[in-house]
């Protein structure tokens, strides 16, 4: 059974990048393309690392992240933000709503690759 | 009726008294009689009444007839005309612009008039030297008093004084068109006595002035004390408004404060376009990192030695992808209006032609070297930083002149097409001769004038006005010129100022003194702010489908007519007007199409109305019709009223007709404009303010008396 990440971001062009990135690594990788999309699969899934956008149709990034931590079932959950919104007070609110980490873009993805390792080791 | 009455009395009188005479006699002289007498007496008279009686009783009627019509005399001499002579005295005595009395009457009544006529004469002139000494005592006073009301009505701001209570003591047209605007129907919502909360909030007034005193009493300097705030109006505009507290020259520390000064100015647009901006800011920024992340991801990606043929394909396609979107997005920001509404350097309208004359006569100043203007521009208005700017124009020319020895520089003003102008610094250099390398880079080195140096630079100058500058060359002629393009003034705010009456009553310091309230009932009459209205109609009854065709009013503050707080308002009555009406009041069935119906223009001259006294003359005509609107609109006239024709009927209980136009010709009052709404009710202020010093001499003095008065005068049991 390999590490499952979930990429939750409704930008075509990075999820492309993340996946292959991921795949890579030899990651399980999911893909979804709103925020309702990414709670299911996320009680789905299980997946052990979400990269999730702040900005998404529907449900935001940061309201998944509420959502997640008010969950204890998925307790085990790592979040990983991943995000345009780069205010301080954006910063502030993604990690008070319970991300792990919080990465604006853009990103290095050699950064981020050692990042997703670190939170998965 | 009374007058007729007491007529009747003394006409009749002397006839019955003769009669009693005579009867008395009869009966006294029959006493006296023994009954042998009496009875020879009955015997010789009685067959002679039937036949002669009638001469008797035509005798008796004679002698009554030439009494009455001496009674008549007596009374017209001794009563009417000395009535008359005391109600005109009375008059006089109120007013000593009232007309002299008429020398009528006997010789005692002719000498009676002159001589009121003469002291009231030495009392003009009495009158008119205090009048002129109280009037050069005040002058300095009112000349500062119009200078300050002069400066307010030229101030760029919003600008409003009041007492403590928020009553308005003074405002500039600038707050006028500012509280036009913000009003929910276009009421007039500022006037002299009126309360500044119906514009703006009480609350955040209330706490900007706590603020202020707190910061006095903390030994802030009560000078420099002022507070600031924004508050949304009930339309849902932004003011921003900066309060001042205004106290006693003389008061030393922490004085009471006296009333407050608010600068008011509507940041409602400012601020959209600024959230706009923001919002369009916040949204780029983001858009861009996303769009630089894909990018940098896919890069990153394609840098990877064992990339498949089909991988890098896909890649390679998200760059061309985000590369697409940056550039579309750029086109939209270019073509928004975002970059418009950009901060810019504080610029002032200036008349172009001014702006080239001050620049030539500074160059020839500076340079001593001619200048010609050619201005061919005409009447362009410039929004300008006319100083900087002309210090960067200075600044070229000494350039110029330092490299060419006869320069002859010339200045022109062009329109540039758009919302642009060109202002062109050139001179005549050399035939065939290149510029000197030391013009070319000249507009962005930091001016330096006079030996001091800004750290400013002329391409810098050009920027503040949002333009810019360069250095070009005449097509045809070759010749060097400097253009600056600049920014034209909108065009709506070079039209001259909003034209306001001659004297328009801004001000009213008296109201510094106004008590704080009390009953209305408790105050006089001359300190009760009144609103005299009147209206025209289709016809006399309103229960029968006649409708308010025109309302006219104006105010009464502190005893002065404030002419230019009116209303004159035409009103569609949703039905025909009468052909009959139309000679009285001239208002034809075209002049009313369009307008706002009664229902529509009600809510104006009720918030018009607020707050103080409703007067008319037979004010409760006009009233029935507000009345019959009141189940419709919810717009309740409990407002105290008076009404002029009662007033002057208790002025004056003897006259006869107490019409608009009598009661002006007693006191004096030339009327104009009758029979438009506006006119009467003008017409009705005037008399209204000459009668309250008459009812004073009566002891009527606040409102309360006057409305137990107007309840029990004779006229008042008239059911209208």
């Amino acid at each position: 059974m390999g590490i499952k990440v979930l990429i939750a971001d409704d930008e075509p062009n990075i999820v492309v990048s993340l996946e292959f990135m991921l795949k890579r690594e030899g990651y399980e990788v999911i893909v979804a393309r709103d925020g309702n999309e990414a709670l299911e699969a996320i009680r789905r899934e299980r997946p052990n690392l979400v990269l999730l956008d702040g900005m998404m149709p529907g449900l935001s990034g940061f309201g998944v992240c509420e959502a997640v931590r008010a969950d204890l079932s998925l307790g085990g959950t790592r979040i990983l933000m991943l995000t345009a919104k780069g205010r301080e007070a954006d910063v502030a609110r993604g990690v008070g709503a319970g991300a792990d980490a919080y990465v604006i873009k853009p990103f290095s993805t050699r950064d981020l690759m050692q990042q997703v390792r670190d939170m998965l080791a | 009726m009374k007058p007729d009455r007491r007529l009747l009395v003394a006409v009749l009188a002397p006839g019955l008294a003769l009669a009693l005479w005579l009867g008395l006699g009869v009966l006294l002289l029959g006493a006296t009689l023994g009954p042998a007498q009496r009875a020879a007496v009955r015997q010789a008279i009685g067959p002679l009444l039937p036949s002669h009686g009638v001469l008797a009783v035509g005798w008796w009627l004679a002698g009554a007839a030439l009494a009455a019509w001496a009674a008549h005399r007596l009374y017209r001499a001794n009563v009417v005309a000395p009535a008359r002579l005391a109600n005109a005295a009375r008059v006089l005595a109120g007013d000593a612009s009232a007309p002299e009395l008429p020398v009528q009457g006997g010789s005692a009544m002719r000498g009676i008039a002159s001589a009121v006529n003469s002291l009231a004469a030495q009392r003009g002139t009495l009158t008119a030297e205090m009048a002129r000494l109280v009037d050069e005592a005040s002058r300095s006073v009112a000349e500062q008093r119009d200078q300050l009301a002069a400066l307010m009505s030229e101030l760029d701001h919003a600008v409003v004084v009041c007492n403590p209570d928020g009553r308005i003591l003074l405002y500039n047209g600038r707050m006028r068109d500012l509280s036009r605007r913000l009003s929910p129907h276009g009421a007039e919502v500022i006037g002299l006595g009126r309360s500044i909360h119906a514009l703006i909030d009480r609350a955040p007034i209330d706490h900007a002035l706590e603020t202020v005193e707190r910061r006095i009493a903390r030994g802030g300097d009560p000078s420099a004390a002022a507070a600031k705030f924004v508050t949304a109006t009930e339309a849902g505009h932004l003011l921003q408004v900066s309060l001042a507290p205004v106290r006693p020259a003389a008061a030393e520390g922490a004085a009471a404060v006296t009333g407050f000064v608010l600068l008011a100015d509507d940041i409602t647009g400012e601020q959209a376009a600024r959230a706009r901006r923001d919002a369009e800011l916040l949204r780029l920024t983001e858009s861009t990192r996303a769009s630089v992340a894909s990018l940098q991801a896919a890069l990153e990606m394609l840098d990877l030695p064992d990339l498949g043929l089909e991988d890098r394909e896909r890649f390679l396609s998200v760059l061309r992808d985000e590369v697409a979107a940056m550039g579309a997005r750029l086109d939209d920001l270019a073509e928004s209006s975002l970059l418009d509404v950009m901060t810019r350097w504080p610029l002032q309208e200036m008349l172009g032609a001014d702006l080239t004359a001050a620049a030539q006569r500074r160059i020839v100043a500076a340079t001593g070297q001619p200048v010609a203007a050619h201005d061919a521009a005409g009447e362009l208005w410039l929004n300008v930083d006319s100083f900087g700017l002309i210090q960067a124009l200075t600044f070229l020319a000494l350039r110029v002149a330092a490299v060419h020895p006869e320069p002859r520089m010339w200045l022109r003003l062009a329109q540039a097409g758009g919302t642009r102008a060109n202002l062109d610094l050139g001179w005549h250099a050399p035939e065939g001769a290149r510029l000197p390398a030391t013009l070319a880079g000249v507009q962005s080195e930091p001016i330096d004038l006079d030996g001091t140096t800004t750290p400013v630079s002329v391409r810098d100058m050009a920027e503040r006005h949002g333009g810019e500058v360069w250095l070009e060359r005449d097509r045809k002629s070759g010749q060097p010129f400097f253009r600056f393009l600049l920014p034209l003034a909108a065009s709506e705010a070079a039209a001259p100022a909003a034209a306001w009456p001659s004297r328009p009553e801004f001000y009213d310091f008296d109201l510094f003194a106004a008590g704080a309230g009390g009953a209305l009932d408790e105050q006089p009459l001359s300190a009760v702010p009144c609103t005299v209205f009147d209206t025209e109609t289709t016809g006399l009854d309103p229960g029968g489908g006649d409708e308010i065709i025109q309302i006219g009013a104006v105010r009464i503050v502190n005893g002065r007519i404030l002419r230019s707080e009116c209303i004159d308002q035409l009103i569609d009555p949703g039905r025909s007007i009468p052909e009959a009406g139309i000679p009285i009041h001239g208002i034809h069935p075209h002049m009313v199409r369009g307008k706002p119906t009664i229902a529509e223009a009600l809510p104006a001259f009720h918030a018009f109305t607020e707050g103080s006294v409703l007067v008319g003359h037979n004010v409760a005509f006009d009233m029935r019709f507000l009345k019959l609107k009141e189940a419709r609109t919810g717009l309740r006239f409990d407002q105290p009223l008076l009404d002029t024709l009662l007033l002057s009927s208790i002025v004056h209980p003897d006259e006869a007709s107490h019409g608009l136009d009598a009661i002006a010709e007693r006191l004096g009052v030339e009327v104009s404009g009758r029979h438009t709404a506006l006119g009467d009710a003008v017409a009705t202020a005037e008399l209204f303010v000459r009668l309250i010093p008459l009812l004073a001499q009566q002891g009527i003095v606040t409102l309360g008396q006057a409305r137990a008065a107007s309840s029990t005068s004779q006229f008042a049991r008239l059911e209208y």
